[in-house]
This record gives structure tokens, C-alpha cells and sequence, in this order.
């Protein structure tokens, strides 16, 4: 069979004239939007109805690679870039796609008010433990005892348990896979493109290049091989028993899945019942 | 085009220049928000936050200055006007998404009620002292418009200018007010909507396949999508090509860098807004802005009633800096005197424009309050011998 006729099912949702692609071999950022584009296909919502917006890092970049109406912004704003686009465009269905530092670090006040107030986006968190785009240095969610150019001695900081933190802070979704379940994660893509409210995904995915080699754990199959073998899945377990450590299990699975009124349905509730008939729905103006 | 009438409040009203510009920014189309508490610029919000609701909008108080100054892009990107509104330390953490801004191009409104600095400074007193900051305060290459009123009928009328201006070109333009402007109530007229003329976005019509997010179009301002609209384009801080892809070459980059320029510096003459009186003949022209410019006429009076030709130039666009119009008058004039709530920021521009042929003397003022009409006589005095 010739190349010619092969045809990839998740081609038409990237930018093929952007490829080859920045991340290294083993990375699991193209897996996941692999997963997307799967979650996207099965689910068939209309692609011109998403918006999909990142910040800056290794997975800042995704926004770069699909054929979407895409936003790459600063480090750590993607959320209220995203809260802004949804509050002026509600028809649109905005998904947040970046790293954990870029999320929990730099941008961790936003992610947990726009959890609060419970902003219908879908935020997609690939964590890898680390920052990768900078060389490797140590994040929030780094384990306890990893090396890191910038922990180099070891990490002594306690790190984030992020599916316990989002839950905290009012997320209706929350679930997390690896990168070695790929139908479990595009399946959990799917159900947050079905909620209203404010989703989080996280999904624990190698960097071979910073991470695994600096902490002996081999390369990105062995990272699969690892996830394998250390991951349970737990669906409903509480987020509070699902922290991370650098080598002991990695519990999966779909953690939260509940409903409260998203942010918009609020407010339309509120100005109805103060402004009564004084009330113009945004919906209704041309802003150009 | 005219003004939505539902954002317009048709009458005489007595207002402070901070609900003035609230008026401004509903009459100009703005119709989204995002916002944080801080002194002495709340009310512009406050007032957005109670009316918004009958005009068709919406308002979000954000966690801090870093989310309201990006919220308010993503919600240009959803087809929205919108503008958010700070003072100082707020102001400081908005620069980054300034040079966001600059760098996708995205229209927008930065408006700043200056107090005294540096750091916590003066929260309810005034100053000028953000000039520079507006111009130079985010990293790298780029220019902005920065427009400063001096009443509350002006906050109203140059708010809808700033959002004309942001379109038009595509920039954030700078609104920089002050404490003294802003907490100051006089009559402001607001006209009706069909004599208030509202600059649109520069959409575009063309089709998904003949579409170049960052392609230009002879005046170098590229136009717009929205997202939501099937273009499928992509917007990044990044330096791009016209696709708005990176790219990360020193073609691109001076390309794009001498573009965002150049769109501004083209167009200086028709940015320009200066209000000028007896400079003809004038042996000083005293050139000031903001609520300093009040101040400064007193001081031009006193000086005319000793005998004095004492000139009135009055910057109404602070930058792009009239450089040409100071250099041209520089000729004409012994010398000119610019007193600021600063200890010296547009005096720069005024000596770096009127290059040695005319003297240039700062009134200084640390801020907190406005200048004696005196202090600034005793200037002109000195500076007319």
C-alpha cells in the first residue's frame, strides 16, 4: 500500500503545513491531542463552534497544531483569556489546553476562581511533572525526592494534588488518565465536552527528556510500561487520596462528576430577578 | 457608523470624570469589562457593573490585574469591545498583556486614573507619573496611543475617541486620566446617538480560504475574524507571519516589529489631537496635559496680565508625542515651559523634539496634589527673559 492513500483519522483537525511538531520523542503532549481530536470526532460537535486556548510551555503549544480557532497567550492567562472569549461568544465551547505549571503555578490564582465561579470550560492539564519548555526545572506538582535542574539535591517542597484542589475550589468534572490510557482519556474528553461548568482533566505524561532521565526512569516506553503497571483506576476516589509520588501508584480514573449552575445561568438568574424587565441579554447585540 | 443608542445617556448631566468615561466607553459600543478594585479608578466599573446589565453586556470583577487586563482580549476575540480600568500598582501588573495586546494586535481600552507613585504611593491623590510607563512600560518594540483628558465632559468625549483610535488601528490605546479628572464633577453633555460617530471593527470580508489573519492591507492595520466565525485562525505573542504562525526568523520579526511601529508613526498626524491658543507670536509656549493643563492656564493669564506672549499648547494626544508640531514651533519660541505631576517625564519629548533650538524648563511636581499657579508663573518668568 502506498502512503499516498493512508489517511489519518485526526488530520483534518491539525494544522498539517505547522508539522513537524516542537515536542521530543516520547513526549506525551501529541498523544493527548491525538485524544482530542478522537473525543472530537466521536463526540461531533461542530468544529467551528470551538475555541481552543493555551499558554505558554511545552503543551502552550497545542493551540499552535489544531485546525480550530486557537489562542496562544501569556504564561499562566489562558484561563481568563478563555473566561473573556466565553462571556462575549457563550455559543462558543472553549477548551484550556496547557501544562501544569503554566496552570498551577503561574496561573493557579485564575484556575481556582474561574473553578469557583464555575466558568463553563473544558481545561485539559497535561502534567509532566515539570518545566519542560525551560529545561527541566521543578514545578508545583513535582514529587517529593525528584531531581530537577532547580531541585537538584532532590525536591523537599510538598507538591500539588491538583484534582483535590480544583474539586475544592468548585470544578464539576474532574479526571485524570496517563497517556497510556488513551481511550479512558478520550472517552473523559468527550463527557467534559458534555458538561456545563467548569471541567478539568489532568493527564500524567511523560517528559523523557528532562524528567525520566534525570530521575532513572528510563525512556518514554518505559514510561508507558511504568504507567502500566502503576496505575489503578478509582473511579469516585476521593481527590484526596489521589496525590502523586514519584514512584508509587498513580491513581486514575473519573474522580468528580456533579452538577451546580455554571457562571452564566447565575448571572442571567440574578439579573432577572433584580432587573426584571430592565434586563438586555447580551445575546441579543452585535458587538461589530 | 453612529452609536448604538442603547449604550447612550442622551442628556446634560453632572458628572465625575469617572462615570464620565463609563459613559464614553458604553456610547463608543463597549459592551464587556473586566475589572479590580483600586483607588482612585473603581467607579469607572462600578458604574459599568450597574448599567451594563440594560444595555446588553457584561462585567466581571476578575482575582487581580493580570486576569481583568487579558479577559478583556479574549472577549475582543469573541466580538466584544471591551476595556478595563486601573491606577497605578494595578496598571504595573497590566503591562504585559499591553505588549499582548501591541503584539496580536487586538483593539482594546487600558484606562489608567493615575495617583501617586512609585509602589502604594498616593492611593487617593494624584499624579502623572505613568506617562512613560504608558509608552515604554511593556517589553520589547512596539507603540501605542495615549490619550489624556482634562475634564469630565473630555473623559466622556475621549473615551469614545480612545475606542475609535483602538479599532481604527488596531492598538490598546491608553486613556490616561487622573486622580483629580477623575473624582472632579462638572456638566458633561452627552449627545444624541446619532451625532456620536463609533469607529467599527475592522472585520473582515473575505472568505475562510482567501483569509490572512495578520495579511495587510496597504495601511498596515490587518483585519480581523472573530472566533466562532469558521476562519480557524490562530493568535499567538509569539512573533508570526501573516498566517499568524510563528515564526522565529529576523525576516518575521522585523517584519512584524517595524509593521506594529509603523502603523502608529504613519498615522501620527491624524492621532495627533493637540489644542493650541496664542502661539503665534508667543515668546514661551507652555505645554502641559491633564488636569495640570487647568492649572497652567491660570498661570498663562497671570503672565499675559504682566505684558507677557505667553502660548498655549495643550497635549490632548500624549503619544504618539507630537514631535513634529513642538518642532516646528521650537523655531518661533525663546523657550517652552512644561509643568507635569512628575519629576520630569514628557519634558523629554518636548526637549528631544525641540532639539536645541528652543531652551525647555520642567515645572516639577512629586504629585499628591496639582501645582500653584505661581510656581509655574515663576517658570514662564524665567524662561521669557
Amino acid at each position: 500500500m502506498s502512503c499516498d492513500d493512508c489517511v489519518n483519522p485526526v488530520e483534518p483537525f491539525l494544522r498539517s503545513d505547522r508539522m513537524p511538531h516542537i515536542w521530543c520523542p516520547g513526549c506525551g503532549i501529541g498523544t493527548t491531542v491525538n485524544c482530542f481530536a478522537r473525543a472530537l470526532i466521536e463526540s461531533k460537535i461542530d468544529l467551528q463552534s470551538i475555541a481552543l486556548v493555551s499558554g505558554i510551555g511545552c503543551t502552550g503549544r497545542v493551540a499552535g497544531y489544531v485546525r480550530l480557532d486557537s489562542f496562544h497567550t501569556t504564561h499562566g492567562r489562558a484561563i481568563p483569556f478563555a473566561t473573556g472569549l466565553k462571556l462575549a461568544n457563550p455559543k462558543l465551547s472553549v477548551v484550556v489546553y496547557s501544562g501544569d505549571g503554566d496552570l498551577s503555578a503561574i496561573g493557579g490564582n485564575h484556575l481556582i476562581h474561574a473553578a469557583r465561579r464555575n466558568i463553563d470550560l473544558k481545561v485539559i492539564c497535561v502534567n509532566n511533572l515539570i518545566y519542560a519548555m525551560t529545561g527541566g526545572q521543578t514545578a508545583p506538582t513535582t514529587p517529593d525526592h525528584a531531581v530537577t535542574s532547580t531541585s537538584p539535591y532532590g525536591q523537599f517542597e510538598p507538591a500539588f494534588n491538583l484534582p483535590h484542589l480544583v474539586e475544592a475550589a468548585g470544578a464539576v468534572y474532574v479526571a485524570r488518565w496517563t497517556t497510556f490510557h488513551v481511550k479512558q482519556l478520550a472517552r473523559s474528553m468527550g463527557e467534559a465536552f458534555q458538561k456545563k461548568g467548569f471541567s478539568f482533566i489532568e493527564v500524567i505524561s511523560p517528559c523523557p527528556t528532562l524528567y525520566q532521565r534525570r530521575n532513572k526512569l528510563g525512556d518514554g516506553l518505559d514510561t508507558m510500561k511504568d504507567y502500566k503497571e502503576k496505575s489503578k483506576v478509582r473511579h469516585g476516589a476521593p481527590t484526596s487520596e489521589v496525590g502523586l509520588t514519584m514512584t508509587g501508584e498513580i491513581i486514575v480514573g473519573k474522580f468528580v462528576d456533579r452538577d451546580r449552575p455554571d457562571y452564566q445561568s447565575l448571572m442571567h438568574t440574578q439579573m432577572v430577578e433584580s432587573l426584571g424587565e430592565r434586563y438586555v441579554e447580551q445575546s441579543e447585540v452585535v458587538c461589530s | 457608523m453612529k452609536a448604538d443608542p442603547r449604550g447612550v445617556l442622551t442628556g446634560t448631566h453632572f458628572l465625575d470624570g469617572d462615570h464620565a468615561c463609563c459613559e464614553g466607553a458604553l456610547a463608543a459600543g463597549a459592551r464587556f469589562a473586566s475589572g479590580y478594585p483600586i483607588t482612585p479608578s473603581t467607579e469607572v466599573v462600578e458604574r459599568f457593573a450597574s448599567r451594563v446589565p440594560t444595555v446588553g453586556g457584561t462585567f466581571i470583577q476578575m482575582e487581580d490585574e493580570l486576569a481583568a487586563s487579558i479577559t478583556l482580549q479574549g472577549a475582543v476575540w469573541g466580538g466584544a469591545k471591551a476595556f478595563t480600568v486601573t491606577s497605578g500598582p494595578g496598571f504595573s501588573l497590566m503591562m504585559e498583556h499591553i505588549g499582548y495586546a501591541a503584539m496580536t494586535e487586538t483593539p482594546c481600552v487600558f484606562v489608567d486614573v493615575q495617583r501617586g507613585g512609585p509602589s502604594t504611593g498616593l492611593p487617593t491623590l494624584p499624579a502623572q507619573a505613568d506617562m512613560m510607563q504608558a509608552r515604554w512600560g511593556s517589553h520589547g518594540d512596539y507603540e501605542i496611543i495615549a490619550l489624556c483628558p482634562n475634564s469630565p465632559q473630555e473623559c466622556f468625549d475621549l473615551t469614545i475617541k480612545a475606542f475609535n483610535f483602538a479599532e481604527e488601528f488596531r492598538v490598546p490605546v491608553m486613556f490616561m486620566m487622573d486622580e483629580v479628572v477623575g473624582h472632579m464633577t462638572e456638566k458633561v453633555v452627552i449627545p444624541p446617538a446619532d451625532q456620536i460617530e463609533v469607529v467599527p471593527r475592522r472585520h473582515t470580508n473575505k472568505s475562510v480560504d482567501d483569509y490572512l489573519p495578520y495579511g495587510t492591507n496597504g495601511d498596515q492595520v490587518p483585519e480581523m475574524a472573530h472566533a466562532g466565525e469558521g476562519y480557524k485562525f490562530h493568535v499567538t505573542g509569539l512573533t508570526h507571519d501573516e498566517r499568524g504562525y510563528p515564526n522565529m526568523t529576523l525576516q518575521a520579526q522585523d517584519k512584524l516589529v517595524r509593521r506594529l511601529q509603523n502603523k502608529v508613526r504613519d498615522a501620527a498626524d491624524r492621532i495627533t489631537i493637540l489644542e493650541e491658543e496664542g502661539i503665534d507670536g508667543a515668546d514661551v509656549v507652555v505645554v502641559s496635559y491633564g488636569i495640570t493643563s487647568r492649572v497652567a492656564q491660570r498661570a498663562i493669564d497671570l503672565a499675559r496680565q504682566q505684558g507677557r506672549k505667553v502660548g498655549k499648547l495643550r497635549l490632548i494626544t500624549c503619544w504618539p508625542f507630537p514631535e513634529k508640531r513642538i518642532r516646528e514651533i521650537a523655531d518661533n519660541v525663546k523657550a517652552f515651559v512644561v509643568p507635569e505631576l512628575n519629576l520630569g517625564q514628557m519634558v523629554r519629548e518636548v526637549e528631544r523634539a525641540a532639539d536645541g533650538n528652543a531652551k525647555t524648563f520642567l515645572v516639577p511636581h512629586a504629585g499628591g496634589g496639582v501645582h500653584r499657579p505661581e510656581d509655574i508663573l515663576k517658570v514662564i518668568v524665567e524662561a521669557s527673559r
